[in-house]
């Protein structure tokens, strides 16, 4: 099939905004002279019972206008289980927790106040450890956890601190180890890690004198905020209808901007301020604190293989650290529990996706949403076993390779994917098969290879729409909620328009959404907006399509079938010399002999909703629903450098290949592997999160807390893309943007060990570790 | 409060500045030039960068009032004429995704390129090593700088 626009690297439609300055930010947007400033009066406990709050200094200071605590909002929230509040009511359950807010006429003002409230708390027993929180007699982060309204297909025990309990049963595990030649059992660990958007999270909250509530917000979720705003609201008689969020630009989100965290708090503080706007922005420091950080994982894992290489069992146990509140993050926990097979065909399977409470910041999405973290362990445990019974792992990995018709763990069928194509292209392009040997003999050389696969972790019913409306010179807006956060989104969106109804990308306009005029969309995350609102895009722009053929069928008798659109017009197969330009026509209408016109401004609308799918499964097996829309599957490989001495690592060359489905836009593609890569690698050998033993973060900045800088970069890269079409995906695309994320712990740890003979089982693999693990081995390596 | 006088893209501007007030609080709160963002406000990030008399400092770790007579570019400054072939470059291979380090890191390189036109990657490499990017691994913004150093020749 030739396309004019989808599949060609058309450039960012946002660029021209971006590099000149002109894209206005949340922080960037002007609310004149009745702005006041929020400031936030944080836990200094990590689990503590709040007996006493001051708040009379603060507000005698001149310029503060007024202090809240948790009395005024006793509001709960929470996406897909409700466990949190705006202000912390009786007990702060982590280090950082909101528990006051001062709101002065100026952010200098506000902070000075804050320093005058005085908390008096009585301190509980904590717990930091979901190993220990899973102990009997553990202390309990949440008695009334049984009262706590979630989604049906979360199963919290009541009395323990286990929110969600994912299980997943396939086949006969007994019988699958009975079967196994070699069986190997294993322990890995992956801790927290924090988003480090350059943009730290911003909302203002407006609260107008008609009784209207609009929050501007860096948001990835604007139309799920609104909803959860008008939720927790409601008893402030707020309806959704009366709650608006705008979404300016956002510097930046990987999960971290999505649902609602700090947002709540400028908008609820607006409700009791009528008439002002009311800013929030969180310094860096508690951007790390005090928003989503990605779930830590203790995974126990015990497979067994046959001497010919085939996987007969998996027992696959996830322990997740997923902090004081899970009211996102114990999706990470189901998704993942679904899914931890990782890309094989298992027939015996037995998965235990455990949430459990900890006093530490809430976990969230992050890039990848927990699979980087099981595929650590799995794709490591992987390698292990193809070395124990003497197969390359590469040979091992195709074997077993989940492949189109096989059974997922819950027993739905596995899609359309390319995964073969991508071992073999990733395997030639590092050169597999070659031995490396370091000139340098203080340098030791590995290869690490790893395959990935994700699903968009959603609700069965989350959906998209679109709205696209034609201007007088043909131009379009195409009116949408998803947000750009930098993947392209726009762009993408804009070409799969511009190649239905034959007008080119760059006379398409994109901006970003408000939810009182753009259509619903549920969140930007999950890597599913490609694949979802491109599919809500394509019926808008296919819409738009059937009224401009009907008109022209009313005006000029042409028969629907034979005409089509090429260059901005429309023109017809049996008539070769009809050619009526849109601009002619598109807002104006048709003029007819008689003076009359006909037609009208035609404005195109699209919805898409995947029916099929559902969270209906069994809780003891997970089986019956079909509770993935589909995965996207890769591969990628690396040639790591170690140095002997200092453990310090370089990455030579790295290559990655993932199943687009359909590449709209190969470049945004390979954009996307280069800089979720770079973030992947970053989390094993650079990022590395301390908190002390009372749960406080030791290094919330980034001096302390090392993302890569430009000389971090690896040497080479090669992003691969694989096009095995979605079937229900628009032009047959899938999302890719969380999943070049996911092979590089696995990558890295494989390097070590094959340069090394050292095998690491504690992310993150840095420096200073490998060269202790040198130093154990009394400085003797393998490599 | 203490009066000085800039030259900001250009203009000259006298205004009056509280002691304690960072460059950068003056010029997006004051000055309403929105494009220096602050991503750490302790000179970790590089996203407030902008030219002073041409030389690429963090707004955040000056102070205003240290300011008076000094010459200020801002990428609003840079952007006033249209864009520059940096500036093309940088949409040509797509070096941002979010957009909120592009003008830190254009700030840098601007500065990076009048000083040696023609910066080998290790340069390049040096000269944006203080400039924080989430997004896009670097590459790209590699690439524009050196397709923007071949189209100046
Ligand atoms: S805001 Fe100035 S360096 Fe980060
Ligand atoms: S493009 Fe997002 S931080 Fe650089």
């Amino acid at each position: 099939m030739d396309y004019k626009y989808i599949g060609k690297s058309v450039p960012r439609i946002d660029g021209k905004e971006k590099v000149s300055g002109a894209a206005i930010f949340g922080d960037d947007i002007d609310f004149g002279a009745n702005l006041l400033y929020a400031e936030i009066i944080s836990s200094t406990k990590a689990h503590a019972l709040i007996k006493s709050i001051d708040t009379s200094r603060a507000e005698k200071l001149e310029g503060v206008v007024k202090v809240f605590t948790g009395k005024d909002f006793p509001f709960k929230f929470g996406l897909y289980m409700k466990d949190r509040y705006v202000f912390a009511q009786d007990r702060v359950r982590f280090v950082g927790e909101q528990v006051a807010a001062v709101v002065a006429r100026t952010p200098q003002i506000a902070k000075r106040a804050a320093l005058l409230i005085e908390i008096e708390y009585e301190a509980l027993p904590v717990v930091l450890d979901q190993m220990d929180a899973l102990k009997d007699g553990a202390v309990l982060l949440h008695p009334d956890l049984a009262d706590y309204p979630h989604v049906p297909w979360f199963f919290p025990k009541e009395k323990t601190n286990i929110a969600h309990w994912r299980k997943t049963r396939k086949g006969d595990l007994e019988k699958g180890f009975a079967d196994a030649d070699v069986i190997l059992e294993e322990t890995y660990e992956v801790p927290r890690y924090a988003h480090c958007a350059i943009e730290t999270h911003v909302a203002i909250g407006k609260y107008d004198l008609s009784g209207r509530l609009t929050v501007w917000s860096s948001s990835q979720s604007p139309h799920t905020q609104r909803h959860l705003f008008a939720e927790a609201l409601a008893p402030l008689g707020l309806t959704h209808k009366d709650v608006r969020v705008i979404a300016p630009h956002v510097g930046g989100g990987f999960g971290g901007k999505a649902g609602v965290t700090m947002e709540i708090i400028p908008a609820a503080l607006a409700t009791k301020l009528k008439g002002y706007a009311v800013k929030l922005r969180w310094t860096r420091e508690q951007e790390f604190v005090n928003t989503y950080q990605r779930l830590g994982v203790v995974a126990k894992l015990k497979i067994g293989v046959k001497n010919d290489g085939t996987i007969t069992a998996l027992d696959h146990k996830i322990y997740w650290d997923a902090g004081a509140y899970v009211e996102y993050g114990a999706n990470v926990v189901n998704a993942v529990g679904l899914s931890a097979i990782g890309p094989y065909r298992i027939p015996n399977v037995s998965i235990d996706s455990v949430c459990v409470y900890t006093n530490l910041p809430p976990g969230g999405a992050y890039r990848g949403f927990g699979y980087s973290e099981m595929l650590f362990g799995l794709e490591s445990l992987i390698t292990t076993v193809a070395n124990k019974i003497g197969m390359d792992e590469i040979a091992f990995r195709r074997h077993n390779a989940i492949l189109e018709g096989d059974t997922t763990a819950y027993g739905v069928k596995m899609n359309p994917n390319g995964l073969l194509e991508a071992i073999d292209k990733v395997k030639k392009a590092i050169d597999w098969d070659k031995k490396l040997v370091s000139k340098d003999p203080t340098k030791a050389l590995g290869k690490g290879f790893s395959l990935f696969w994700k699903a968009p972790a959603m609700p069965p019913n989350a959906s998209s729409s679109a709205f696209l409306k034609f201007n007088e010179d043909a131009s379009i807006n195409l009116i949408i909620s998803g947000m750009d956060i930098g993947q392209g989104y726009q762009t993408v969106m804009a070409q799969i328009a511009a190649e239905i109804l034959s007008v080119p990308p760059d006379k398409i306009r994109v901006e970003t959404p408000d939810t009182d005029r753009n259509p619903y969309e549920w969140q930007t995350v999950a890597s599913h907006i490609t694949w979802s609102s491109g599919n809500a895009v394509k019926k808008a722009a296919i819409d738009a399509r059937e009224q401009i053929f009907a008109l022209v069928h009313r005006v000029f008798n042409l028969p629907i079938d034979e005409l089509f659109l090429e260059d901005e017009a429309v023109k017809c197969n049996t008539d070769k010399s009809f050619n009526l330009p849109l601009r002619s026509f598109i807002v104006e209408g048709i003029a007819t002999k008689d003076g009359t016109y006909k037609g009208g401004p035609i404005n195109g609308r699209g919805m898409f909703m995947p029916e099929y799918s559902s969270a209906a499964g069994d809780p003891e097996t997970s089986q019956g629903g079909h509770p993935n829309v589909h995965y996207t599957v890769g591969a990628g490989a690396l040639i790591l450098e170690i140095d002997k001495e200092t453990g310090k690592m370089k990455v030579l060359k790295v290559a990655e290949a993932i199943d687009a489905g359909k590449a709209i836009n190969p470049d945004l593609i390979k954009g996307q592997i280069t800089g979720g890569l770079l973030q992947g690698l970053a989390t094993v050998l650079y990022e590395d999160m301390r908190y002390d033993k009372h749960g406080r973060l030791l290094n919330p900045n980034f001096t302390d807390y090392k993302i890569p800088t430009s000389m971090d970069v690896p040497d080479e890269i090669i992003p691969i893309i694989v096009e095995v079409p979605q079937p229900d995906g628009p032009f047959g695309a899938r999302g890719i943007g969380e999943h070049t994320m996911l092979p590089a712990a696995p990558m890295i740890a494989n390097a070590v060990f094959d340069a090394l003979g050292i095998r690491i089982r504690q992310m993150p693999i840095t420096a200073e570790k490998v060269a202790l693990a040198i130093l154990d081995k009394g400085g003797k390596t393998d490599g | 409060m203490a009066k000085i006088r800039i030259t900001l893209n250009k203009e000259k501007r006298r205004l009056d500045v509280e002691t304690n007030e960072t460059l950068l609080e003056v010029l997006r709160d004051k000055l309403g030039m929105k494009s220096p963002k602050c991503g750490c406000d302790r000179g970790d990030c590089g996203s407030c960068a902008v030219l002073l008399s041409g030389k690429s400092v963090r707004s955040c770790l000056i102070l205003a009032i240290e300011c008076d007579g000094v010459e200020i570019t801002t990428l609003e400054g840079i952007s006033q004429d249209g864009m520059n072939k940096l500036q093309e470059a940088f949409i040509e291979f797509s070096s941002f995704q979010c957009g909120y380090c592009a003008p830190g890191v254009i700030i840098s390189a601007t500065e990076l390129l009048k000083a040696n036109p023609h910066p080998s990657l290790d340069e390049i490499k040096e000269a944006l090593s203080g400039n924080l990017c989430r997004c896009t691994g670097y590459t790209p913004i590699f690439d524009a700088i050196l397709a923007a150093t071949k189209k100046e020749k």
